[in-house]
């Protein structure tokens, strides 16, 4: 298995569970369950176990490794510097290795499987992928500046919809010039990868790839950091070395053409995991809010490299292989919002924006925090 | 072993003993002087040998270029006085020395050395230095530093090993015949120290401001004037070399900084402390700093250019918690040029 | 021993009991070099009144409780060693009261150090709580259960079952007491003046009762902080260094440390002084109050203080400090172990050279230090041995290492803290026997059925 040989290293110390500035329990996966067997090193120990042969691989340590939604917040508090880089490499890794002795969990294989079949977790044709831009007379690329591409939920999530054509309309605001791709556009795989299957994720990026050189892409910007952060990384190594932005960081360039009007809103902003603590992307998001007069950013106790993720990564966006309940890290984090006083919270991931989204309701707190998704808010409150 | 070369009946003979009567750090009668001169001389121990702090600064005032710190140095290790605390001394010598990583690498011209200051390299770039070859590590470190501790041994036993060193795996077989030394103190060492004692350096020591003069100079056209008052912190190692002190001049006028009127600038500087605070003498070392901050302050700088790294680890937080933006002059060029 | 995961699953819901292998594995583990145990259920309660129904269905049924905090303690003593419950805590995390005037907190058992910590520096920032040297996982009851200490026990007060103010415990029976002021008045503040019923829970590795809530002592929280590490090279003056500077009481944490690596500190003695201040002035004045302490050691250039650039100090003023977790992967292999002997500030010289000793003969690499705990009143004096965990034949050698360093720390009059079973036995073979009879007597008391971690603080059969 990948990094077999670091597997010994761990300490058991337990700085994963925790961000930097020990707010609170910030793994996801131990947040809900609550055995150590869940955290990165309940993890590396029982992946040990497994692969000296003290235990055998069964259902539950699928679950266990399944349920890591590879939110990289072990990654930044490891204590051990000769491991910590490759945590959740090792865990997807160890994905892969329960994938081919068959041991998924159910809803992680029908999520594979849709992925496999219709190159799409929603299961649905691939001529949908251009309803989002509907009314929005987007042209397609052809030798623009940029590719806009807005990934699975962008094309079929109704709040990711709404996010995609809202980000389609700030970029044109901002003299942006970008074509979509519309119907041709296929999966970009960096969750399928977190998921462990990496064969079909560089499969569907390979497709992605060879599609976008065929059409000369140059310049991407994504609407998912999940997108931004597999092209930006990996994509270069699988044929598809392409200047890659996330749509906040090629906004927060051209403030001035936005012209926001003034506001009283409080706003929170919600970090997502591939923006920030994968891609080291903190501010860009924030620029946008402190550019509307009047707007109130309130910082969450667990803000930038400490944010909590809203638990929709590795996969669980589609599997809810997590489940649900009051200790759901979603759950958890709107009341952290709601704390803070603000009236809305905002996401800049269509992920973070649905699993937010609904745990708000969830919690019973819709009427005391809105959840949207920045480039709406932003169209707003102009 | 190699010898200090000084003559004294150089130092018998001088009326003025500038060396102890310039001194900031001690107040002798022109009397007390002759006598500590006279017993170092002889050998003997003297106040002084207690009572210096160790900044160098008597090299540059001898008009006789007769070494009166270095005889200093070789007199407190004679005597087996330590300026500062033994187990310091000893853990500085084992942490300090040569570790045998030297890595050969192809260096091409410009050379710049780096001495042991590993985290500088990030000054090393841009129009005026990103084209130059970078050496650095304990193992060819000119281990000057030692003169502290009162140790001209450790340098005499190291600095011929860090030449060969300099000279085998850089400069021989690139054909580079000349170092630029990012620090004074490594200037110092090859300049100063070395042919004191005799040893011959097999290169030639470019100081880094000669280098960014010319380099400045080069790039005239692509400078923005800064516009800033610098209060300049002249290094300690900069009494080695103190012909070098007017390219900081030339220096900042290329790049639009003003050298403000300090009283401790020039043959006046006074020392950053750090070494103060090695030998324990912990008030003396804070009214030092303290004078000096407020001789930045009140010569009207906004800006507190350091050339030596210690110095900066030393005085950076103070100078800034003053409302002076502590720089590398390096960093200043850079800025210059908008790199 | 009876089945009860359906009772258990009754009382804290099936989400919050586990059986499964997995779990087993991982809970009948700690991270030192102890043999594994092996549970027979892990249980997470949320409510004391969950522990209270779990110990009487434990206590019927002859199954043995083990409490668990975070589960640090290095040496196994939240492992069965009999089988039985595995009882996490860490559910039991709220945080209840904080009285800024009486400077004390509540907070449920399983409460972690980071939390708190995070807590107060949000919401009461003018106060803190002693933090041990431990992950920031580290729960408050686990720590004063086991007689921690931490940064702030050099100043204020010893060890942090010494900061406790009020416990509510469940007994093996079932019944749920509160011990110290809060039994008697709706206030946390104190134990005294009431007869001391929370010194027969701390200390006793959980063989007494499950503490449910914790009152713990808070201390001014100062904001300007800085170090001074005094390098000696002669072990022999450290108690006298130690003595001079904790008589000045101007230290917040005062704690010795030697390392062979690198190898320009091997063979010397570092002596950090944590001294914290509200102004500069007060800050300097402290500052120069302890060097003048050791004044003569400075004449006579026989030691000094380190000038440390504040970029590198950075690491030492963190409390906890991260890189004391580091120094389990020295050897790469993600593991160390350590033996604490509470003992005065005059053995540390016996302690380091027996130290040197064990680290030679058993060939292995060691950190050895010593944290001062109340006004120079004792020293937490500690042998610690890195290992690489898939090393068998390293971790037996660390094992037999650890075995010498608890007999040394006895032999040299000093107790092993936190100790293993076989670091208890040798206690309780030292240990008057009227001493010993009464514990036995108290734990036959508390615990008639024997169902409270057995197998430790038990005479060997």
């Amino acid at each position: 298995m990948k990094h077999e040989e670091l597997l010994h290293r761990c300490f058991r110390c337990g700085w994963c569970k925790m961000p930097l500035n020990y707010t609170d329990f910030n793994c996801p996966s131990y947040l809900q369950y609550r055995f150590e067997s869940f955290t990165a090193g309940g993890r590396m120990w029982l992946i040990r176990a497994w692969q000296q042969g003290e235990i055998p691989a069964g259902e539950r340590l699928a679950q266990i490794l399944f349920t890591c939604v590879t939110c990289k917040n072990c990654v930044q508090t490891c204590a051990m510097a000769g491991i910590r880089e490759q945590l959740v490499d090792i865990f997807m890794a160890a994905k892969g290795e329960l994938a081919e002795r068959g041991l998924v969990p159910p809803p992680v294989r029908d999520y594979l499987k849709a992925m496999q079949t219709h190159g799409n977790p929603y299961k649905r044709p691939d001529a949908e992928r251009a309803r989002w831009a509907e009314g929005l007379d987007l042209p397609r690329y052809s030798g623009q500046a940029y590719l806009f591409y807005v990934g699975d939920e962008g094309a079929f999530d109704e709040l990711g919809i709404g996010m995609a054509r809202s980000v389609a309309r700030l970029l044109g605001e901002a003299g942006v010039d970008f074509g979509i791709l519309a119907e041709a556009e296929t999966s970009d795989g960096n969750d399928v990868r977190a998921a462990g299957e990496e064969t079909l994720a560089r499969a569907l990026a390979e497709k992605l790839t060879g599609k976008l050189n065929d059409l000369g892409v140059k310049k991407v910007v994504t609407l998912s950091p999940h997108a931004f952060n597999i092209m930006k990384t990996d994509y270069p190594a699988w044929g598809g070395a392409f200047v890659v932005k996330h749509w906040t960081q090629v906004i927060s360039r051209r403030l001035r053409a936005l012209a926001p009007a003034g506001t009283a809103l409080k706003v929170a902003f919600h970090d997502p995991c591939y923006l920030g603590r994968w891609q080291g992307e903190y501010e860009a998001p924030r620029a946008l809010l402190k550019a509307v007069p009047g707007l109130a950013l309130l910082e969450m106790p667990r803000n930038r490299q400490n944010a909590l993720c809203c638990g929709g990564g590795g996969g669980n966006f589609f599997t809810d292989i997590l489940g649900h309940g009051g200790d759901q890290a979603a759950r958890v984090r709107v009341r952290e919002a709601v704390e803070t006083g603000a009236d809305v919270l905002a996401a800049a991931c269509p992920l973070c924006l649905k699993m937010l989204d609904d745990a708000v309701k969830a919690e019973g707190l819709d009427d005391r925090l809105a959840v949207r998704d920045l480039a709406t808010l932003l169209l707003a409150e102009r | 072993m190699t010898e200090l070369r000084w003559n004294p009946e150089v130092c018998a003979a001088c009326e003025t003993v500038d060396c102890l009567a310039k001194c900031q750090y001690v107040r002798y009668s022109p009397e007390q002087a002759h006598g500590e001169r006279d017993r170092l001389i002889r050998g003997e121990e003297t106040a002084i040998l207690k009572d210096c702090v160790t900044c160098y600064a008597c090299e540059e005032y001898c008009p006789h270029h007769n070494h009166p710190f270095y005889l200093i140095v070789e007199r407190q290790e004679e005597l087996g006085i330590h300026p500062v605390p033994k187990p310091i001394e000893k853990s500085q010598v084992l942490m300090m020395g040569p570790k045998g990583r030297i890595v050969p690498e192809a260096v091409r011209a410009p050379v710049i050395n780096l001495c042991y200051f590993p985290m500088m390299k990030g000054a090393i770039r841009g129009r005026l230095l990103g084209d130059a070859s970078v050496i650095v590590g304990s193992d060819i470190f000119c281990n000057l530093m030692f003169l502290h501790f009162a140790r001209n041994s450790t340098i005499r036993e190291r600095l011929p090993l860090m030449m060969r060193n300099i000279m085998t795996h850089y400069l021989t077989p690139a054909g580079v015949d000349e170092l630029v030394c990012y620090h004074d103190e490594c200037y110092g060492t090859y300049t100063s120290w070395a042919p004191a004692f005799g040893i011959d350096v097999p290169f030639r020591p470019v100081h880094l401001f000669d280098f960014l003069n010319r380099r400045l100079g080069a790039h005239a056209g692509e400078i923005k004037p800064l516009g800033l008052k610098a209060a300049y912190q002249r290094p300690c190692s900069n009494r080695l070399c103190p012909e070098t002190d007017v390219l900081v001049d030339a220096i900042f006028e290329k790049i639009g900084v003003e050298r403000t009127g300090r009283e401790f600038d020039h043959g006046n500087a006074l020392c950053c402390g750090g070494v103060m605070e090695a030998q324990q003498r912990f008030d003396l070392a804070e009214s030092n700093r303290e004078r000096n901050i407020a001789d930045m302050k009140a010569s009207g700088a906004t800006v507190a250019a350091f050339n030596c790294p210690f110095c900066f680890f030393t005085l950076a937080e103070k100078a800034a918690q003053a409302g002076l933006m502590p720089v590398m002059m390096s960093d200043l060029c850079h800025m210059a040029l908008g790199d | 021993m009876n089945d009860i995961h359906d009772e258990l699953v009754r009382i804290v819901g099936a989400a919050y009991v586990s059986r499964a292998e997995e779990e087993l594995y991982i809970y009948g583990r700690d991270q030192g070099v102890q043999p594994p145990g092996r549970p027979d259920y892990v249980v997470l309660p949320v409510t004391t009144e969950e522990v209270r129904r779990i110990v009487l269905v434990a206590g019927e049924n002859g199954v043995p409780i083990v409490p668990m905090g975070g589960g640090l303690v290095l040496s196994g003593l939240s492992v069965p060693l009999k089988g039985g419950i595995v009882l996490d805590m860490k559910r039991m995390n709220r945080i209840l009261e904080v009285n800024e005037f009486s400077h004390y907190c509540v907070v449920e058992a399983g409460t972690s150090q980071g939390a708190l910590q995070a807590y107060l520096a949000r919401r009461h920032p003018s106060l803190k709580h002693s933090v041990p040297d431990a992950p920031p996982v580290a729960t408050i009851a686990g720590n004063v259960a086991i007689h921690g200490s931490g940064h702030l026990s050099q100043s204020e007060g010893g060890f942090h079952s010494e900061m406790v103010t009020g416990l509510e415990v469940v007994l093996p029976t079932g019944e749920v007491c509160r011990l110290g002021s809060c039994s008697t008045v709706d206030k946390w503040f104190s134990r005294a003046p009431l007869p001391d019923l929370a010194g027969l829970f701390l200390g006793w590795n959980g063989t007494t009762g499950v503490i449910t809530k914790v009152g713990l002592k808070l201390f001014p929280s100062f904001p300007l902080k800085d170090v001074l590490m005094f390098m000696t090279e002669d072990i022999d003056a450290v108690p006298e260094v130690i003595a001079r500077i904790v008589s000045t009481e101007m230290g917040e944490d005062i704690n010795f440390f030697v390392t062979p690596k690198p190898a320009y500190f091997d063979g010397f003695q570092m002596t950090n002084v944590h001294v914290v201040a509200r102004t500069p002035r007060e800050m300097k004045l402290k500052q120069a109050l302890v060097r003048e302490s050791v004044q003569p050691y400075l004449d006579r250039k026989e030691a000094g203080f380190l000038p440390l650039p504040a970029h590198m100090k950075g690491n030492l003023l963190a409390a906890p400090q991260k890189s004391l977790s580091e120094f389990a992967d020295i050897r790469k292999g993600g593991g160390f172990e350590y033996v604490g002997s509470i003992m005065p500030v005059e053995g540390i010289p016996g302690a380091y050279r027996a130290g040197l000793g064990i680290a030679d003969r058993n060939g292995v690499t060691y950190s050895m230090g010593a944290r001062v705990v109340g006004r120079g009143h004792a020293v937490m004096f500690y042998y610690a041995f890195p290992f690489n965990r898939s090393d068998g034949d390293e971790v037996h050698r660390v094992r037999h290492a650890l075995e010498e360093a608890n007999r040394a720390a006895l032999d040299l009059g000093g107790i092993p803290w936190k100790t293993e079973v076989a670091g208890q036995r040798m206690i309780l073979a030292r240990m008057d026997p009227a001493t010993v009879a009464l514990m036995e007597r108290l734990r036959a008391l508390l615990d008639p059925h024997g169902i409270m971690n057995p197998g430790n603080w038990e005479v060997a059969p």
